[in-house]
């Protein structure tokens, strides 16, 4: 790990203030952060410690019905907070996919949207990466890419963003607050992440010095909650990322589908939404034919980055699986192994 | 550039100064305070020997600061035993044979009594594996922790009733 100043604001202007040196990264639990730096991958001259800054560790109900989830909150904190669980259980499921229960209690809200690829050419620093050092090539592109993304890739990158927490949210419409030298905006969740292009180094849509404060679901997100699942496939049973995961939730009445959301993790560089899946699913009576028209829709664009077509078939189904979970209804309790189909019983005995 | 940082670990009160701010407070539990007692398998946050409970939580303590943890209180496996009367978990380690090399047990400990505290896994033998991921046993003693994790929580709940009582 490198030499780097540590500083410990009490205030966001003030963390702002300190950020705006070239070479300075926000670090909130450093999960992630501190992985990278012990392998040399991101050499920050500098960490902002923002654990300390007030008013970001919260989860407000606003007027009108909006969440607004403060970027310094715990992942497991949100995954079981009762009330956020009834109304958007889909993410609470994602949550608690995620990690292992040590990473859950310290990782935040806003480290999770931040989280870097698991590539393992972009943490191996004797590998070309243009992720990791522009314009030194791609050592996965003929690597070992079974793992690696099937939709919107590019010739310079085929890394996947790996978080959970992020597929359903894509899906509800989430939009991120942050605040920076000029002040706060939104960005919608889904203009958050960027797809690699010719420059897979810029991930997302923060300017430099900018700080996620809040991630914020709209009014209309809870009313999915009565058919609303997260669904992730594994190489192991649990701790690992997803090879392929879907969120999916549906607003039916009178047995039709009024609204559907999907979104496929595990595929792209960003949380993936489906909305020509979306548009096939709207009206429609629940049932398998129209689960899998809406698959093949999802996955017009969907192409092999290296040897990993197999992900195409396994998205289709995951897509279709996660349809007809969430059509069958949102589960009293969390199962016990969340957003897995291999749980030994429902685990609805016991309150998660 | 040095940084102050005062901790209570095992409810003793400890100033350490840092003249790195590379410090884990895994290193710093180790080298700093010589509690050895955590363990640091891969220093990746990948197998849970180094898990302590702080202010109550278990995080892996390889993948946090020390400087980040100014304030905070930390307990260790040191901390686990009152006096010569060891920690219902430990015991029922123990009593069912839930280790073979001992490496990973402290980390393993801390992360059942974390479990155990947190409440949401109940006697469901799924929900503690499930609870008990981030805690990788290379000797492959899981059905033993499984056991004893089921029998101190047993044993912590009665305890709570009587105290009720």
């Amino acid at each position: 790990m490198n030499r780097f100043d540590y500083v410990r604001p009490a205030s966001v202007p003030d963390a702002i203030a300190a950020a705006a040196t070239p070479g300075a990264t926000y670090l909130a639990a450093g999960t992630n952060l501190l992985d990278l730096m012990k392998g040399g991958v991101t050499r920050p001259s500098r960490l902002v410690d923002i654990t300390r800054l007030p008013g970001l560790d919260r989860i407000e109900h606003l007027p009108g019905g909006a969440v607004r989830i403060g970027a310094l909150v715990r992942n497991a904190d949100l995954a079981y907070d009762p009330d956020f669980a009834r109304a958007y259980p889909a993410v609470a499921e994602a949550l608690l996919s995620g990690a292992s229960a040590q990473l859950r209690n310290a990782a935040t809200v806003g480290g999770n949207l931040l989280q870097r690829t698991r590539c393992p050419y972009f943490y191996d620093v004797a590998s070309a990466c243009n992720k990791r050092q522009p314009d030194t090539g791609c050592d996965a592109r003929h690597g070992d890419n079974r793992l690696h993304a099937v939709i919107g890739w590019s010739q310079s990158c085929i890394a996947t963003h790996p978080s959970d927490f992020c597929v359903p949210l894509v899906a509800l419409d989430a939009v991120v607050e942050v605040e920076g030298p000029d002040g706060r905006r939104d960005i919608p969740l889904d203009a958050f992440h960027r797809l690699p292009g010719d420059t897979p180094q810029h991930e997302n849509a923060l300017q430099p010095g900018e700080l996620v404060v809040a991630v914020r679901l709209p009014a209309n997100a809870d009313s999915f909650a009565a058919h609303a699942r997260y669904l992730k496939i594994r190489e192991r049973t649990s701790y690992a990322f997803a090879l392929v995961s879907a969120a999916a939730c549906l607003r039916i009445e009178h047995g039709v589908i009024r609204e559907a959301r999907l979104a496929l993790g595990g595929v792209a560089a960003k949380p993936w939404r489906a909305r020509p899946a979306e548009a096939i699913l709207a009206g429609a009576t629940p049932g398998a034919t129209v689960f899998r028209n809406a698959a093949e829709a999802a996955l017009t664009d969907a192409r092999p980055s290296g040897d990993n077509a197999f992900k195409i078939e396994l998205a289709n189904r995951v897509i279709v699986r996660a349809l007809a979970v969430a059509a069958a209804g949102t589960p009293e309790h969390i199962t016990a192994l969340p957003a897995s189909l291999f749980s030994a019983n429902s685990g609805a005995f016991h309150d998660a | 550039m040095s940084l102050s940082v005062s901790l209570t670990v095992n409810g003793v009160p400890h100033a350490v100064t840092l003249e790195d701010p590379r410090v884990t407070l895994l290193d710093l539990l180790r080298e700093r305070l010589d509690l050895s007692g955590t363990k640091k398998g891969c220093d990746r946050g990948q197998c849970g020997a180094c898990t302590v409970l702080v202010n109550g939580r278990r995080i892996n303590s390889c993948l946090a600061l020390a400087a980040s943890h100014d304030g905070d209180d930390v307990l260790t496996i040191e901390g686990l035993a009152q006096g010569d009367a060891l920690h219902p978990v430990q015991v029922a380690f123990i009593a069912h044979d839930a280790l073979q090399c001992g490496f990973c047990t402290p980390g393993q400990i801390m992360s059942a009594v974390g479990l155990i505290q947190e409440g949401h896994a109940g006697a469901d033998p799924e929900r503690i594996r499930e609870g008990l991921s981030g805690n990788i046993c290379r000797c492959g003693a899981y059905a033993g922790i499984v056991e004893a994790v089921l029998e101190a929580r047993q044993h912590l709940a009665q305890t709570d009733q009587r105290k009720a009582a």
